[in-house]
């Protein structure tokens, strides 16, 4: 186990282009779960890339357990990586995928079969050992390049979007089952995603990526509900944070938080009144779409997430009282995007 | 409109039958039967022998020399040509400056008419004005006069049809090559890579192995190109010296043609048959598993 350093990594792929990687500075913890998110081209997979050894730095520092590794091949990282497609070996079959890496490592023979029994074990796919990876279905796949990454018993696991090609259903469980693998074995680990719930799910902490600059870095609950700037606000959560712009700030808050206002009877609270345009229906809750009616807002587009127990029903091109509670207003800088103390707003 | 349809279909195919039967089909049939008669250039008639022809080239010197200079000539320059092109195509896989300019450069041998580029080389290899010869005179490997005859010594002028064979066909299988790898998707040998997988291992265990099946489509092409060739052997030797790099093809030239014993010419060469059948049948194994993979 070890803790990865990065160290105002940069990656530039073509000179006076913006890099693909900007001045990056991130470290890990002993043992952590820490996941990239960021939209496609935020530069996560390229940063996971450089910490693997497959890309080179255009500059900056790369440190595992504590060494410079930059100059390392990827052999001699102690790291292990699954790729996106898995890159099974076709004309393997699984056992001798699982005991690739101990091959290329010279692990003395008489250990190979007892280690890679222990890795299938560990992923329950002892039964597959002897079939060909085009033979196994997507979540059996998942689990061999699994299988293969810790029967070295790495330092630190690089997993690339490894759930991405799993269907919904599958992808869930899968999820759960990494969480209870990674509990199990503990090993520091970085992992790339796309996908929001997986990061949540999954992080330890997240750090939050965009156009290859670091946005944010904490746990879960820290990107999701102290957004550092208007980005992360709205990259996460589904639909996103709503903004409003007021002068030289904007003030945002959460679909969920904006409730109609009989339900919120304690603490202090915005008042505001929903004109609903149109509704979604999404079984546990439903999504009102809708304008701002009245107050110095008028006419701005917002959207609120109502649990379906709330038994009132929305009929469109109506106006509702809703309200959010004042402490879950967010405000931001209107120039920077950048997170600013709360301040008094007037509404009307 | 079905009706139609077949009517399209069949002119479609016309071209590709007609040409099949009448440049193939047609000389494959005459083959087949001056194999079994006593023509000769000079009396086409076609008198029945039974297998007189094969009983009489089967004991014939010449021919056993050449059927062992075919296997000779075929596995050596295979050989040589699957170990080069895989080199070549590991070396143009990744881009550099001037990549396209190589790629070229080593296509040529394969665009240049083969006759142009085998009488250039006769001349490489001749016993008096030998660019070869000359440069290893002038760095004083041999005495002048002293330089061995590429083409005049039974095993030297082996090497060299070999050698000008795998010049030819290089290219070929180059091309194929670097079709083969890039249908390699990059994660494989990254993979390898991250798993501790040093070049060598990387060649062996993972690139090659999942190329079999395109390198096997190349072996089997340039196998009979090979093994059917006749223009290097005839341009360079015409099969000599005493027969040393006599192959079937050049043989059955040699007597059917030049030495005007069609019969004896068109059994010689009806025993390239046997052997491009079962190459045939293993290049469309090859081509299927290829698909499918």
């Amino acid at each position: 186990m070890a803790v990865v350093e990065a160290r105002n990594l940069t990656k530039v792929f073509k000179q006076g282009e913006l890099g693909a990687v900007n001045n990056v500075n991130l470290e890990t913890r002993e043992g952590e779960f820490l996941v990239l998110l960021g939209p496609s081209g935020s530069g996560k997979t390229t940063l996971l890339r450089m910490i693997a050894g497959l890309e080179t730095p255009t500059s900056g520092e790369i440190r595992i357990g504590g060494d410079i590794v930059n100059h390392l091949t990827p052999r001699e990282r102690g790291i292990a990586m699954v790729f996106q497609s898995y890159a099974l070996y076709p004309h393997l079959s699984v056992y001798n995928n699982i005991a690739f890496p101990l091959k290329a490592q010279k692990v003395p023979k008489e250990q190979h079969k007892q280690k890679v029994e222990w890795a299938a074990g560990l992923l329950g796919i002892e039964r597959l050992l002897q079939r060909k990876p085009r033979e196994l279905s997507g979540g059996e796949r998942q689990r061999v390049a699994l299988a293969r990454a810790i029967v070295r018993e790495p330092r630190v696991f690089l997993l690339d979007e490894p759930l991405s090609n799993l269907d919904a259903k599958l992808r869930a469980s899968a999820r759960e089952e990494l969480d209870e693998f990674h509990d199990r074995i503990k090993t520091t680990t970085v992992y790339v995603t796309h996908d929001q719930v997986e990061a949540m799910a999954l992080g330890d902490r997240v750090v939050v990526l965009h156009q290859g600059v670091v946005r944010q870095i904490g746990t879960p609950r820290e990107v999701y509900d102290e957004p550092a700037d208007t980005f992360v606000a709205t990259f996460l959560g589904s639909p996103p944070m709503n903004l409003l712009e007021a002068e030289d700030a904007i003030v945002g808050f959460r679909p969920e938080r904006f409730l109609p206002a009989d339900l919120q009877t304690s603490g202090k609270r915005v008042s505001l009144r929903l004109h609903v345009q149109h509704s979604e229906f999404l079984g546990a809750e439903r999504i009102l779409y809708g304008i701002l009616d009245g107050t110095r807002f008028r006419d701005k587009p917002v959207c609120a997430r109502v649990s379906s127990s709330v038994l009132e029903t929305y009929v469109p091109d109506t106006a509702y009282d809703f309200a959010v509670p004042e402490h879950e207003l967010k405000f931001f800088d209107a120039k920077t995007g950048k997170r600013i103390p709360p301040r008094p707003l007037s509404w009307q | 409109m079905a009706v139609e349809n077949r009517r399209l279909g069949a002119a479609m195919f016309f071209p590709a039958i007609a040409f099949i039967v009448l440049l193939i089909g047609a000389p494959f049939a005459l083959a087949v039967m001056y194999a079994f008669s006593d023509a000769r250039i000079g009396s086409p008639g076609f008198h029945f022998v039974g297998f007189e022809n094969f009983r009489s080239i089967l004991q014939s010197p010449s021919f056993q020399a050449a059927l062992r200079n075919s296997v000779v000539f075929t596995v050596c320059a295979q050989i040589i040509v699957i170990i080069c092109s895989t080199i070549l195509s590991i070396a143009l896989e990744k881009p550099f400056r001037g990549r396209k300019f190589v790629r070229f450069l080593i296509l040529l041998p394969w665009v240049a008419p083969i006759s142009l580029g085998a009488i250039g080389w006769k001349w490489i290899l001749d016993s008096i004005y030998s660019v070869i010869t000359w440069v290893l005179v002038w760095a004083h490997v041999f005495k002048p006069y002293g330089a061995p005859m590429w083409l005049g010594e039974p095993h030297l002028a082996m090497a060299s049809v070999i050698l000008v064979h795998c010049w030819r066909l290089i290219p070929f299988s180059t091309v194929i090559m670097l079709a083969g790898r890039t249908a390699i998707p990059k994660d494989i040998p990254e993979a390898a890579a991250i798993d501790g997988a040093g070049f060598w291992r990387t060649l062996f265990q993972i690139n090659i192995p999942m190329m079999a099946p395109i390198i096997s489509v190349a072996v089997l092409f340039g196998t009979i190109f090979t093994f059917t060739d006749m223009t290097v052997v005839y341009i360079l030797t015409a099969g000599g010296p005493f027969d040393s790099t006599q192959t079937l093809p050049s043989l059955a030239f040699a007597t059917g043609i030049q030495g005007s014993d069609l019969a004896a010419g068109a059994a010689t060469s009806l025993f390239l048959v046997p052997v491009l059948i079962l190459i045939a049948y293993f290049m469309l194994r090859a081509a299927h598993r290829a698909e499918v993979a």
